[in-house]
């Protein structure tokens, strides 16, 4: 089920505007009304937007006291009734991990955003790096599934964002909007378009009586209906092993029902949840596999080689883009499918080798992955990743 | 056969979840009284329940929320007062209570108490203070005394404490009361005077852990806790916070120590817009999504 945007928050009309302030737009276009932050580079631009627009929008923007604070305080703020957002960057992204394992275990609707920077530690805090991937997968301590979001532009920044809020409601938890600070920071055209062509997910409010609810009794779909405080619902929340009434409940078989039920709401679900870009896979002999920043690199080294007429046998090297918008559930089905037709994956990112890992995991052997790392505080060059290709194709 | 008497329902119960008892508390805790005190003050203030949540960090006081049947949250440890934040912003028309302990208040958490008092923000905060970290097995808390025994002081604490009241009062609450478990009219009607202040509150209330402060420092049982405040309380309203700092054996000052008003943190940010903004500022009441 969707409703309409509420126009207060959209701006409607052609903007040039960075990734960052696009990222604040798509929060308020998407109903956000509270936002808790604290300030870390490159990602503060976010809410500092926040801050300006939101008195004259209708809410609340409260700068905390640390990122412990910023990532708990929208908790309470959702749990009142507000759709809420937060954002920060590597060493705050750190402190944020214990509420991020909160929101998932309490099933709160909520948007982490996370404009990566080079790390580990303070790193660089002025530039860009993709090394939060896995973090932002397994961060937190025990099981989870989470929603993680990547976009390569502004536009990306804004639609996505929407995107984030829409996934976290429909399947309460919190979505881990993955930006880098070229994206961040990157200033192009934007268009938001009017309030009513823009779909939101509303809360999933109980329509439960009172005396009736449970609020960890999940639907068909795996996720439970939510209620707010206020309305007489009396419902408890707790980040301990809980049954359906949300009451702590410390045995083996709650444990075992709950956290299955929160991987599987996830993973059953994939195939509504994933949006992925593909270009040119058909009879691809080489597939780059790549995300936020690093695809638009990409891109460029594939019209290199396209370019400089590279031949397989007798006929041009055929070269596709699988570019993950949604890397977390990661796509396992599409990159096993895909293994099985082509001569390899080249995985570029801004890091060690995180995502290349899950490329060569999921495709079992049928395909070898070619990773194209970088330790960050730029992009890659092209020519490396078009050097790549043709190691692919050999 | 002489018929069943009818007894009266206790009054406070309609304020507890019945189907959790029995509760995890250890005899002789003072916990359960601080709650019965609680569900007194609430009964004597005629709150709207429905409108009141409690949230709670983790620790033995960190279960209260789970207890008490209102909506209630038990946050991780030491964030319940952002919780609270969060929620009291977004939710003006709601009473927001913090139930929490010492070592979840006041170590971990103890940046958050003093931003949300620097704030001033509208919340009640009600620290259980058994001086230890009890549900971890009664290790060294900020608020140890002197030289007492703990799991992790096997020789005697040696580090100060904090003076809760005078931390409360320089940060800038504008509600400070501290009481014992022995004082439960007092606090009682302290938590109902909390209720009726706008702003940042804080009550201390001393309370036993007859398992693992008490017993190691031989200092008897939870009843002979309860002997030693009444002997040793002595009460001072509207003394100097400065002078009612806890020592192992001493003196315990109770009562209220600072009652005053300044503009809280929504009513501030509100005439701040209106200031500033003008017509363009919308203010906002509750803050309720599609």
């Amino acid at each position: 089920m969707t409703v309409h945007a509420d126009p207060k928050g959209v701006l409607t009309g052609t903007h040039f505007i960075d990734g960052d302030h696009a990222c604040c737009e798509g929060a308020l276009a998407a109903g956000a009304r509270f936002a808790s932050g604290y300030p870390i580079t490159p990602s503060t631009e976010v809410v500092e937007r926040f801050a300006a627009r939101i008195p004259s929008v209708g809410g609340v923007f409260i700068q905390m006291e640390d990122e412990l604070a910023a990532s708990i305080a929208l908790q309470g703020a959702v749990w009142g009734g507000a759709k809420a957002f937060t954002v920060t960057s590597g060493p705050g992204f750190s402190l944020m991990m214990e509420h991020i394992g909160y929101a998932l275990m309490t099933e709160t609707p909520c948007v982490f955003v996370d404009v990566q920077r080079g790390g580990p530690s303070t790193g660089l805090p002025t530039m860009p790096a993709q090394g939060d991937m896995m973090q932002c997968r397994w961060g937190s301590h025990g099981d989870y599934e989470v929603i993680a979001l990547a976009p390569n532009s502004p536009q990306e920044c804004f639609d996505l964002t929407i995107r984030a809020f829409n996934l976290a409601e429909k399947y309460r938890l919190p979505v881990m909007f993955m930006m880098d600070e070229c994206v961040g920071h990157m200033t192009e055209k934007v268009v938001i378009p009017p309030a009513d062509q823009i779909e939101i997910t509303p809360r999933r409010l109980t329509k439960q009586a009172p005396d009736e609810f449970l609020g960890y009794k999940a639907d068909e779909d795996l996720v439970p209906d939510i209620a707010k405080a206020g309305d007489g619902y009396r419902f408890h929340v707790t980040g301990l092993t809980h049954n359906e009434k949300g009451y702590p409940s410390m045995t083996v078989k709650t444990q075992d029902k709950l956290i299955h039920r929160l991987q599987d709401k996830i993973l059953q679900n994939a195939d509504d949840i994933s949006i992925n870009e593909e270009v040119d896979l058909d009879a691809a002999d080489v597939v780059v596999v790549a995300y936020g920043i690093t695809s638009r690199v990409a891109m460029k080294a594939i019209q290199m080689v396209r370019d400089s007429g590279q031949k397989l046998g007798n006929r041009k090297l055929r070269i596709g883009m699988f570019r993950l918008i949604t890397p977390w559930p990661f796509p396992d089905k599409k990159i096993r499918a895909l293994a099985g037709r082509i001569r390899g994956f080249v995985v570029p990112e801004l890091n060690l080798g995180q995502m290349s890992r899950e490329v060569e995991r999921a495709s079992g052997g049928l395909a070898k992955t070619i990773a194209v790392t970088h330790a960050g505080g730029t992009v890659h060059s092209p020519e490396e990743i078009a050097e790549a290709i043709l190691e692919a194709a050999r | 056969m002489s018929e069943l008497v009818s007894l009266h329902e206790n009054p406070t119960e309609q304020f507890l979840r019945t189907d959790r008892m029995p509760h995890i508390w250890c005899p002789g805790c003072g916990i359960g009284t601080t709650v019965n005190c609680f569900t007194r003050a609430l009964l004597d203030s005629n709150a709207n329940l429905d409108k009141v949540s409690v949230v709670s960090g983790i620790g033995c006081s960190g279960r209260v929320a789970g207890y008490l049947n209102l909506d209630s949250f038990h946050t991780t440890h030491g964030r319940a007062i952002p919780f609270a934040t969060g929620l009291k912003l977004a939710r003006p028309d709601l009473d927001v209570v913090v139930y929490s302990g010492d070592g979840d208040l006041f170590a971990i958490g103890g940046n958050h108490f003093i931003h949300a008092a620097r704030r001033n923000v509208d919340i009640k905060v009600i620290c259980v203070n058994n001086l230890v970290y009890a549900m971890t097995g009664g290790q060294t808390a900020p608020t140890t005394p002197g030289d007492a025994l703990t799991s992790t002081s096997p020789y005697g604490t040696f580090e100060p404490s904090f003076n809760l009241p005078q931390l409360a009062e320089a940060a800038g609450a504008v509600y400070v009361a501290r009481w014992t478990t022995y004082h439960v009219r007092q606090l009682a009607k302290s938590m109902f005077e909390m209720f009726n202040k706008k702003g940042f509150a804080f009550i201390e209330v001393l309370s036993p852990c007859p398992t693992l402060y008490q017993r190691r420092n031989k200092m008897g049982d939870g009843m002979e806790t309860l002997r030693q405040y009444k002997e040793l309380s002595k009460r001072k309203d509207g003394a100097s916070t400065s002078e009612v700092g806890l020592t192992r054996d001493g003196e315990i000052v109770v009562g209220k120590f600072v009652d005053r008003d300044r503009p809280d943190y929504a009513t501030l940010m509100k005439a701040h817009y209106q200031h500033t903004m003008g017509d363009k500022y919308v203010e906002t009441g509750a803050i309720i999504c599609q």
